[in-house]
């Protein structure tokens, strides 16, 4: 093998840098959505290499269902704060209370009021472009994204209809009121994202490390007890060491029993798991279509 | 718990392709299930959906069948990518249908592809569908293909069969440019010869289809000879902290061919501008070398004009820069491609006017021929076209370079992509203004 070779992390790096440079060259108003989990972590690493010695250019934006794990909030701002960037949080809470958003009745999950909620403050900003880090490897319905996927003005996704993305050639146009959704991660597997943060020796939120913690075992998985999730009359509380593979809402993220204290741990136990990272979401779980539903209508 | 070694590995992208019945998504969901790629979830949905719309059947073909309407009619609508991985590689999978949108959809899946597998039913043989896969292979220059002879339990392995197979295909191999041709026979559904040797074919000798896509070279698929930095942002610190980076001007994108070190001369195209790079900087840090396809910033000595769109290349090595372009194009667009109309031209970084000037022929995709006295072409039709664009576009041809040499272009208002262009070789190259002005 010649010395001109990239490996499959370095590939994926100079990729993804390639479609957020093309962001900030073809887009006047873009954010970078960041929660502090794992993917959007790789995400700001990104920025910071693809546009240094400038500072990132555009504001990172979160939305808070005040669902998060505090573990994970208090990490996003302590980031942001770091690389000096300005970090724009909307709460659903907010957008229930101006009635920006409805909660259906009996439904106790914020997850679908994350939509009304980021596309009104797509509107505030006048934002015509969202960075986020969503990966095709993650849902069968994520696999048929693209790099560039357009929403129209209403931030409807339409998967029937979408642009062919050939070669390297990113068509990034729009018109007024319509926006982009840019997925620079869409090639990269829940392992490189491990590999990513071992090669990169990021910090990631302390919930992702094996930890005691109080759990009640409900459809399957294993979901941690607090204010939002007590629990129900014959359910058993126990105490686990557990961790997350993924981060939704503290009401629908199940924790699975492991003893990974490290990245390292975590890299050996991705490479031997026999479940999806998804598996552990309810939200997921709730019909065959469900991430297909939820990104028709906008969803991330 | 120990941690895995981990040595370098690469990253193999490839395509499938096959007509609707030929066994495709299984063949994929083979070997994501006998690389054990597959994860308890996802084999326990799949049975999910077996109790519930299969009559209990597994169907591996829903492993890639994302959208709802897609499990309903049983087609694959649109492109879909599949991640796995082997000790030895990771690969991402382009999995493109087979239906009436196939020239549009294996051109979108194959275009950033090292390797395209063209599936070809052993009961069949080389039929019109095989060779127009193999026929858009070849257009786009993919750089290996592999023609797997799917269904061999149905043709008990016969070997006779398989050979005449593979002579079929090799009678049509002088026609296209395919520089690495490999015929595997397998059977998907039960795995023979995919994943694991098959037993039932004990005369092939010949690696599997997952040790062919382990072993395959692919170092050499992008072009390293002429340095080709399209630039795609420039880098200017806004109110930087620290005062060394006051006059900070980096030019950042990602490198289209080639290898950059410090001290090289270089020209900026179109201008003609003539500098030496100073710094280079890419995702490692400073370095004093660099290669396609890194994305890099790079800083010149001089502080000359080059924005978004022009072209930083090799002065001895240089490309094609005009206003007139000779192309192939795949029309995407159920609207056919007229002469004289308008579109935006989107060519590495940079975005012009143009407007189809001529309708040469359109190529027969089934044998390469030209078909004569056409004036438009229809979605899925690959034709020869002359352009005019605004503004001069600096390229290369798509033999030599795939990402200098390709182009798409947009309907403006629609802001559709509606054709895929590939560039012939230019007839002469650059010669820009201000060659000899050196500062």
């Amino acid at each position: 093998m010649s010395s001109y070779f990239l490996d499959h992390l370095q590939y994926l790096e100079t990729e993804a840098i390639h479609v957020m440079r093309e962001v900030a060259a073809e887009f006047e108003r873009p954010a970078l959505l960041f929660s502090g989990g794992k993917d959007s972590i790789c995400l700001l690493r990104l920025a910071e290499k693809a546009f240094r010695p400038s500072e990132i250019p555009m504001p990172f934006l979160n939305i808070d269902t005040g669902h998060h794990f505090p573990e994970l909030n208090e990490f996003r701002d302590r980031r942001a704060k770091e690389l000096r960037g300005k970090l724009i949080v909307r709460t659903v809470e907010d957008a229930l209370a101006k009635g920006i958003a409805v909660q259906a009745p009996g439904q106790v999950s914020r997850n679908h009021l994350q939509i009304p909620t980021l596309l009104a403050a797509i509107e505030e900003y006048r934002f015509d472009c969202c960075i986020g880090g969503a990966r095709r490897d993650e849902e069968k319905a994520r696999a048929k994204e693209r790099f560039f996927s357009f929403r129209d003005s209403f931030g409807q996704w339409d998967p029937k209809n979408q642009r062919p993305e050939i070669w390297n050639l990113y068509n990034a146009r729009i018109n007024q009121g319509e926006n982009m959704r840019v997925f620079p991660l869409s090639n990269w597997t829940e392992m490189d994202v491990w590999e990513y943060i071992r090669k990169e020796n990021l910090e990631v939120p302390s919930i992702y490390f094996s930890h005691p913690r109080q759990c009640v075992r409900r459809l399957g998985q294993w979901l941690p007890v607090n204010d939002l999730v007590p629990p129900k009359p014959g359910e058993q509380v126990e105490e686990l060491i557990v961790r997350v593979r993924t981060i939704g809402d503290i009401i629908s993220t199940g924790c699975v029993e492991s003893p990974a204290m490290s990245v390292d741990d975590i890299i050996a136990e991705t490479s031997i798991a026999r479940v999806t990272e998804r598996g552990s979401r309810a939200d997921d779980k709730a019909s065959e279509a469900a991430m297909e539903d939820r990104k028709k209508a906008g969803y991330f | 718990m120990s941690v895995p070694l981990h040595h370098p590995v690469d990253l193999l992208r490839f395509n499938t392709c096959g007509s609707v019945d030929d066994g495709k998504s299984t063949l994929i969901g083979r070997l994501l299930y006998d690389s054990k790629s597959l994860m308890d979830d996802q084999v326990e949905a799949l049975e999910r959906s077996a109790d519930l719309t299969g009559g209990g059947q597994i169907n591996l073909a829903n492993l890639t069948d994302g959208l709802r309407a897609e499990r309903e009619q049983g087609i694959t609508i649109d492109v879909a990518y599949r991640y796995f991985a082997t000790p030895r590689r990771k690969f991402i999978i382009a999995d493109t249908p087979g239906h009436v949108q196939y020239t549009r959809n294996m051109v979108t899946g194959a275009s950033s592809a090292n390797l395209s597998v063209v599936l070809v039913d052993a009961r069949l043989g080389i039929i019109e569908q095989s060779r127009r896969h193999a026929c858009i292979a070849s257009l786009l220059r993919i750089p290996h293909l592999v023609v797997a002879v799917n269904k061999m339990d149905l043709v008990n392995y016969s070997e006779e069969r398989f050979i005449e197979i593979r002579d079929q295909f090799e009678e049509f191999l002088p026609r296209l440019s395919l520089r690495d041709v490999k015929c595997i026979p397998v059977s998907a559904l039960d795995g023979d010869n995919v994943v694991d040797p098959s037993k039932n074919m004990p005369w092939y000798s010949g690696p599997t289809l997952l040790s062919h896509l382990e072993d395959v070279h692919i170092g050499s698929d992008y072009n390293l000879k002429a340095f080709r930095l399209p630039v795609q942002w420039v880098n200017r610190p806004n109110n930087p902290s620290n005062p060394a980076l006051h006059d900070f001007r980096g030019l950042s994108g990602q490198i289209a061919g080639g290898i950059i070190r410090v001290g090289q001369p270089v020209m900026v195209l179109p201008s003609g501008f003539s500098s030496v790079v100073k710094e280079i900087l890419t995702p490692e840090g400073s370095v004093s070398e660099a290669f396609a396809p890194q994305s890099v910033t790079i800083v010149l000595e001089h502080d000359i004009d080059v924005s978004r769109g022009d072209m930083i290349v090799d002065p001895e090595l240089l490309p094609g820069c005009s206003k007139e372009l000779h192309a192939k194009i795949c029309w995407l667009h159920p609207r056919p491609l007229e002469c004289g109309k308008k579109f935006l031209l989107k060519h590495t970084t940079q975005t012009v006017q143009a407007a189809v000037t001529t309708i040469e022929h359109r190529i027969n995709i089934t044998n390469l021929n030209p078909e004569n006295g056409v004036s438009e072409l229809a979605m899925n039709d690959i034709g020869e076209v002359r352009i005019a664009t605004s503004g001069p576009v600096v390229f290369d041809g798509y033999a030599a370079n795939r990402l200098t040499g390709s182009f798409i272009l947009i309907e403006p208002g629609t802001n559709t992509t509606v054709g895929a262009g590939m560039l012939f070789h230019p007839t002469e190259v650059a010669r820009p203004e201000y060659k000899d002005f050196v500062i």
